[in-house]
């Protein structure tokens, strides 16, 4: 199926659920794109996606999909700009039929093929192991999701029904950009190098701003021009999987070999044997050089076959998590904070397994200041512990807030929280338990007519 | 001469599970050498003692002059159930940043 392109632009549009929505439609209007990845799951979001799902079964999409559809939908139509997106979470076919849905009310057409087959929950056993812990799965009693992590073998089928967008749930990040290359070049799965390649690439885009100046900007050391409007990235891959990163004119951010470096080694494990559903690459083989003004090209990468077994991401239902925060300021603010931190631990004490005690300002990031000299003006104390029900959470805030008239002197700014907590903790699972299945939803005007 | 590393050397943290993460890149390629020979896992282990609960792994990369520091059970028990405000251990590159080697 190999087809006759010289070069193929493939952008990243979004690099995690909450991000900015204007750097994905100056990709899709000005980019010259033909196909914009989306990349909206963390570790996380696809268990909290499943909770929303339970309890009304129409949902569990992405929670800002219909906001980026509006957005999108007309731009990617006018600009022939195919759409690959992990936003289905968990619900693709729903998430499908809000596409069709808002695409309809706009008079556009649409095809949407929605990709299914990752919700593993079923699957799982008891006895399966725990990657993190080497003890079984059941040790977690309250399971909310798992969910395998699909790579392009589950997209190709999606791309050749010919559909505007492509949604998805669990994707491997990077699979959702080397999708669209594979498709296009008609490469084959065993070409290691090429999908290595292109494993490299979709890594580099995944996280959209993070290689433009997001996640890197440091004033005076590495200054980032118009750092309020990054824009996003692209890809110009060619036949055999070497690329050149870039971002369209008029944008701010910069690509450069500090950008491109950071976000090549981003949450890289092994830099010779990065592991996906496609491939075991090998980043320590990958050449990277300035190409021109905001361009790097990149190239080199080899590979290794793909591993029989994929990853599986399963979610749990952890608790409760209260927290409660009160500001010092001042002459002896620290020790303010921490007699009010004392207070606290006292009155808590017995009741939870765990309480954290932190002292913003001073040492809640790093457990301790590397610079002993340097003295907070105003510190801020942050108490959190984790429980069973979301009530006795809720005593942590209780306490924190009831320092306004009984801890130390000048306590003010107090705030409380309940957060319901999900976990996450990851399995394996054989490749040929896995079924993937591709659901067709479309529109066209005519058919109103008739 | 003590130096800190975050003259020569630029950071980025990620996370995976409990494990951080951390992407030591110098900014000049003749550098490269500087760090593989002052900054090693046992280095950064106790620079983090208060941190790093796990073992951690120090990977060469030299086509980028980087070293990759893999480092086990640093991120509270993990990012979806650390009871940290940065669970991700997305500021820690710049704790070891502050790490002074003698050049």
């Amino acid at each position: 199926m190999s087809r006759k392109r010289e070069t193929l632009r493939i952008g990243s549009g979004a690099g995690f659920a909450g991000d900015r929505l204007e750097p994905a439609v100056i990709l899709a209007e000005r980019g010259g794109l033909q196909y914009l990845g989306l990349e909206c799951l963390a570790e996380r979001t696809i268990a909290l996606a499943q909770l929303r799902r339970l309890k009304e079964p129409a949902e569990g999409y992405d929670v800002l999909l219909a906001r980026r559809m509006e957005l999108l939908l007309p731009v990617i139509k006018k600009k022939r700009v195919r759409l690959i997106t992990n936003m289905g979470a968990a619900n693709p076919v729903a998430a499908a039929d809000l596409i069709v849905e808002i695409a309809k009310r706009r008079k556009l057409d649409i095809k949407v093929a929605a990709v299914t087959g990752d919700d593993v929950l079923k699957l799982m056993r008891p006895t399966d192991r725990v990657l993190e812990t080497g003890g079984p799965l059941s040790a977690y009693k309250w399971l909310v999701s798992a969910n395998a992590y699909l790579g392009v073998d589950a997209l190709l089928p999606a791309l050749a029904t010919g559909a505007d967008i492509i949604i998805t749930g669990r994707v491997a990040d990077p699979s959702l950009f080397l999708a669209p290359a594979a498709y296009e070049y008609g490469w084959d799965p065993d070409d290691l190098d090429r999908m290595a390649r292109g494993t490299v690439m979709g890594h580099l885009l995944e996280c959209a701003g993070q290689i433009t100046g997001g996640y890197c900007a440091d004033p005076g050391k590495k200054d980032i021009p118009d750092f309020a409007h990054i824009g996003f990235p692209y890809a110009d891959v060619d036949v055999d999987g070497n690329c050149v990163i870039g971002k369209p004119d008029d944008t701010g951010g910069a690509i450069n070999l500090i950008t491109a470096k950071e976000q090549l080694l981003y949450e890289v494990t092994d830099p010779r044997a990065y592991v996906t559903p496609d491939i075991t690459a090998d980043f320590t083989t990958v050449r990277l050089r300035q190409a021109g003004p905001n361009r790097v090209a990149v190239s080199g990468a080899s590979g290794k076959p793909r591993s029989p077994t994929l990853k599986v991401s399963i979610g749990y239902h952890a608790g409760y998590v209260g927290e409660g925060e009160i500001s010092y300021a001042g002459a002896n603010a620290l020790q303010r904070a921490q007699l009010a931190g004392e207070v606290v631990q006292t009155r808590l004490k017995g009741e939870f397994k765990e309480i954290r005690v932190d002292y913003i300002g001073s040492t809640s990031l790093h457990g301790k200041a590397y610079d002993e000299s340097a003295r907070p003006y105003e510190v801020r104390l942050r108490v959190a512990a984790r429980t069973a029900t979301r009530e006795k959470a809720a005593l942590v805030g209780e306490e924190v807030e009831a320092l306004w008239t009984n801890g130390p002197g000048g306590g003010g700014g107090a705030r409380k929280y309940v957060h319901e907590q999900v976990g996450v903790i990851s399995g394996l699972i054989a490749r040929d338990k896995i079924k993937t299945e591709v659901t067709v939803r479309e529109w066209r005007r005519e058919k109103e007519t008739v | 001469m003590k130096k800190k590393l975050y003259d020569l050397a630029h950071c980025r943290a990620g996370d995976k599970g409990n494990t951080s993460i951390l992407s030591l890149i110098a900014y000049r390629d003749k550098d490269y050498a500087v760090l593989c020979e002052n900054v090693t896992a046992q280095s950064v282990k106790s620079h983090l003692s208060h941190i790093i609960k796990g073992k951690v792994t120090r990977h060469e990369v030299p086509n980028v002059g980087a070293l990759q520091f893999v480092c086990e059970q640093s991120l509270g028990g993990g990012v979806t159930t650390s009871l940290a405000m940065d669970a991700h251990g997305k500021s820690l590159s710049y704790a070891l940043l502050e790490m002074e080697i003698e050049i």
